[in-house]
């Protein structure tokens, strides 16, 4: 039987830049075949080259043996070759049937039939499990939800591959597994699946091969079953790296709290919530998506009011009104969603990097670029973000990267208080270490950090006390000492009585 | 390891010299420049002097108006009302003078006045209300061109028709006219004022913390909120400093033309507008460029004095404004889209 997919001798510039050379992908009926590589790789790239973002300079591309060249995403998808993109493209203001369904809704002669694209919306979600309302305007929904409706209308299409880029980053463990029941599902329709992901234990889950890609180079096919973490991840990055956790906390009982936040309230996400958080610690925020532990950061920062409770700052109560008055208390947010809340994309990388500091650059009235300009380079070399220059605009970048970039901006800030709300959120194994060094660096500085993840492993390496959160309120303060991912889980999921 | 070094550090794909001939600021000026030459050979009595000066003088309060509407289209937003706005200002001011007997000093700095407040109202609705600017700005206009006839009773309004009758002085910061042997020579001391005003606005859109602060919101409002900035304040000041130029192009108006005719200024904000996107200011904010708009304004300057020279009366100038001002915005998409 011939591949269902075969790219041979990719080459991909842009302006000058090699963002692929000489790159070969084999897919298979039926299988499940993961696509690994750091940040700037070019695994996002390749995959627009095969669903008809992007067009290739040079190579091959055989569907079936057949030879293909598309010249946008409707010829890839008239095919059967679909993806579901890494940063989620929607139309917002849309509901989310219209949103599945746009080009190709059922009609009433001239009329379109809502009543059957919502029908058909409901099926589908029933098919892959998710209960969305089809009548929500898709920004009203979480990024998970998002990437849920973009999964549903993937499904819809008569597929023969589907593409996922890095589907699980905004996920919480449950749409995961629906998720994997999903992919099971197809694969045993023969559907090829294509599956980008920085994350090793799902690759384990759920793969049969897996191909890594390294600056834009091909480096290998291997079998799942025939290769481990360590080779993959010395595949990925050239070198070795070690994982731990984090045994002990490192900061003193006594130490100094620096916030303390009693009974914050605010709508259905947050209730009751009480905290505190001391000189040097990073706090952990553990919990399932929705537990409002977004909405609690963004009361902290004055980008949301709450309705009642109270904020200290070294023991002084603060009224928080506006994010401009938090991040002179020396407060940083760094937002979940880069794309909305984090990066200017059409600006460049070092614009990006020094809005929040901008006061410090100025000089009788005027920026000082020079000066501004150094210390953007000087940061993005220190969270190594893969770019041909701070000139470079933003949205060339791919994902990881623009992460890279936001964590700078706050980096370079040099705020007190740094709530990291998903810092690493689509960052390879590699950056993964080194951002995690930077944060514990920052902690033994004396900054205090609130990180918020959902990702388990992340919680237990990093964390000096954890917090669990379930629909709005605090359910357990755990000290790191002994805790595991069962208890953290059990709490995640302790839904409070009322 | 690995090769995650940087390369070309504070580099860039292009030298300066090309990113600069690509610009669209650039390319504006060429067409203005093309343009101009266009009409030179076309029409012999497009060739003088005085062609020159009847480009210019239609230029000073367009520029204004295009200075003022690139700040609000940085962020995003659009002033649909700066035109009659503009048109009331300048009534307003004269009738204090030459009706109501007042100082031209307090004319002048009340015709600002009432075009700051406009926009003052303008920018409230839109930053702090958070109406849609399109919204906000149609009812101001109303207002305005409502103000105005109330004002004005539908009357013309003088502004001094010399520099040297009483309170005309102003006028010679636009024009200084020497009269000598039955022939009048016109300095345009004007062209040196906008000049000096473009430098100022360009260096404040592009160096300082407010002009940052503005084509940030106007590139991304919740993430430049995020990194805690006050947005609502900028996006409000975008909206003041385009009050201000809207005051200054009807003074502009008003030393060069003298009179004003009720219902003046109605349509102008399209000129404006298609100056500003012509230079490459984006409808969808976050890009803007002051000398972009300056060139954008000349060039309809050119187009209205050069269309009467090869017999095409002011009906065609509309037609083709309507078309320049399509090109542009499909310029403009093409721009936002390529980048999607
Ligand atoms: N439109 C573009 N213009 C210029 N450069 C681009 C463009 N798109 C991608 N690149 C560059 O190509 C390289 C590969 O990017 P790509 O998005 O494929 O990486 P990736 O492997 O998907 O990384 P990540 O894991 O961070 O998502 C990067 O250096 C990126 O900056
Ligand atoms: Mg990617």
């Amino acid at each position: 039987m011939t591949e269902l997919l075969e790219m041979k001798n990719v080459n991909k510039a842009f302006s000058g830049v090699q963002a692929l050379s000489d790159v070969q992908f084999h897919l298979r009926h039926g299988e499940v075949h993961a696509f690994m590589g750091e940040n700037g790789a070019g695994k996002s790239t390749l995959m627009k080259i095969l669903t008809g973002v992007y067009q290739r300079d040079t190579g091959e591309v055989l569907l079936e043996g057949k030879a293909v060249e598309y010249a946008n995403t409707a010829e890839a998808m008239a095919d059967g070759v679909i993806i579901v993109h890494q940063e989620l493209n929607m139309m917002g203001d849309l509901t989310v049937y219209e949103n599945i369904f746009i080009g190709r809704e059922s009609m009433n002669g001239f009329l379109i039939n809502d009543r059957d694209n919502v029908k058909r919306a409901r099926e589908l979600f029933e098919v892959i499990g998710v209960s969305i309302d089809p009548y929500a305007k898709v920004d009203s929904l979480t990024v998970g939800q998002q990437q849920m409706v973009e999964i549903a209308k993937a499904v819809s299409h008569d597929a023969k591959i589907v593409v996922f880029d890095e589907p699980t980053s905004a996920l919480t463990q449950a749409e995961i597994n629906e998720l994997f029941t999903i992919i099971d599902d197809l694969k045993s329709k023969g559907i090829g699946i294509i599956y980008i992901t920085h994350r090793m234990d799902e690759v384990f889950q759920i793969s049969d091969r897996i191909t890594v890609l390294r600056d834009g180079e091909y480096v290998g096919t291997v079998n799942t079953a025939d290769t481990d973490k360590d080779e993959l991840i010395s595949m990925m990055v050239g070198r070795e790296l070690t994982e731990e956790v984090k045994l002990a906390s490192q900061v003193a009982d006594d130490a100094e709290v620096v916030l303390e936040v009693e009974n914050l309230s605010a709508g259905r996400m947050v209730k009751d919530v009480s905290f505190k958080l001391r000189k040097g610690e990073i706090l952990g925020v553990s919990g399932l998506m929705g537990a409002g532990r977004t909405e609690m950061a963004r009361l902290i920062y004055g980008a949301e009011q709450p309705e009642s409770g109270t904020i200290k700052l070294h023991g002084e109560e603060v009224k928080i009104k506006s994010t401009e008055e938090a991040v002179a208390m020396g407060i940083g947010y760094l937002s979940e969603d880069r794309r909305r809340y984090g990066v200017l994309v059409e600006k460049n990388v070092a614009e990006n990097t020094v809005l929040p500091s901008i006061e410090k650059y100025i000089s009788k009235g005027l920026i000082n670029d020079r000066s501004a300009n150094k210390d953007a380079l000087e940061y993005n070399k220190v969270v190594r973000t893969k770019m041909t220059g701070i000139e470079q605009v933003v949205r060339t970048l791919s994902g990881g990267n623009q992460q890279k970039v936001v964590l700078a901006k706050w980096l370079l800030r040099d705020s007190e208080i740094l709530i990291f709300d998903e810092p690493t959120r689509g960052i390879d194994v590699g950056a993964k270490a080194e951002i995690y060094e930077i944060m514990q660096e920052l902690a033994d500085e004396g900054k205090s950090i609130i990180m918020i993840s959902s990702e388990m492993q992340e919680i237990l390496r990093m964390s000096d006390r954890i917090v669990v959160m379930c629909e709005g309120n605090v359910t357990a303060t755990l000290p790191i000492e002994g805790a595991t991912q069962e208890e953290i889980l059990s709490y995640a999921m302790m839904r409070k009585e009322v | 390891m690995g090769k995650r070094t940087i390369q070309n550090p504070i580099g860039k794909k292009d030298s300066r010299f090309v990113e600069m001939v690509k610009s669209q600021q650039f390319i504006a000026a060429a067409a203005m420049i093309v343009l101009y030459f266009v009409f030179w050979i076309a029409a012999p009595t497009f060739r003088g002097v005085n062609v020159i000066t009847q480009i210019l003088n239609s230029s000073y309060y367009l520029a204004f108006l295009g200075i003022g509407v690139t700040f609000v289209i940085a962020t995003g937003g659009i002033d649909l009302s700066l035109g009659t706005v503009m048109g009331c200002a300048a009534l307003l001011g004269g009738r204090l003078y030459s009706v109501n007997g007042l100082p031209m000093i307090v004319a002048l700095l009340v015709t600002v006045l009432i075009a700051v407040v406009f926009s003052a109202i303008n920018g409230y609705l839109i930053a702090f209300i958070r109406l849609p600017a399109f919204v906000a700005t149609l009812g101001t206009q109303m207002m305005a061109s409502g103000f105005g006839q109330i004002i004005s009773n539908l009357e013309k309004t003088n502004w001094p028709a010399r520099a040297s009758e009483p309170g005309g002085a102003f006028k010679n910061a636009f024009q200084i006219t020497i009269s000598g042997e039955g022939k009048n020579v016109n300095i345009p001391t004007g062209l040196i004022l906008l000049l000096i005003i473009v430098v100022i606005m360009s260096v404040i859109l592009t160096k300082t913390k407010l002009g940052r602060y503005i084509l940030s919101l106007g590139s991304n409002y919740e993430a430049t909120r995020l990194s805690g900035i006050n947005v609502r304040k900028y996006q409000f000041y975008a909206y003041i400093i385009n009050g201000v130029f809207v005051g200054l192009a009807a003074i502009a108006y008003a030393a060069i033309y003298t009179s004003i005719t009720a219902g003046f200024g109605a349509g102008q904000e399209t000129n404006a507008i298609a100056g500003a996107v012509i230079g490459g200011t984006s409808l969808a904010g976050g890009i803007a460029s002051i000398w972009g708009s300056l060139f954008g304004v000349v060039m309809m300057s050119v187009l209205k004095a050069g269309l009467p020279k090869i017999g095409l009366q002011s009906q065609w100038q509309l037609f083709l404004t309507g078309i320049i001002i399509l090109v542009a915005v499909i310029i403009d998409v093409r721009r936002n889209k390529a980048s999607n």
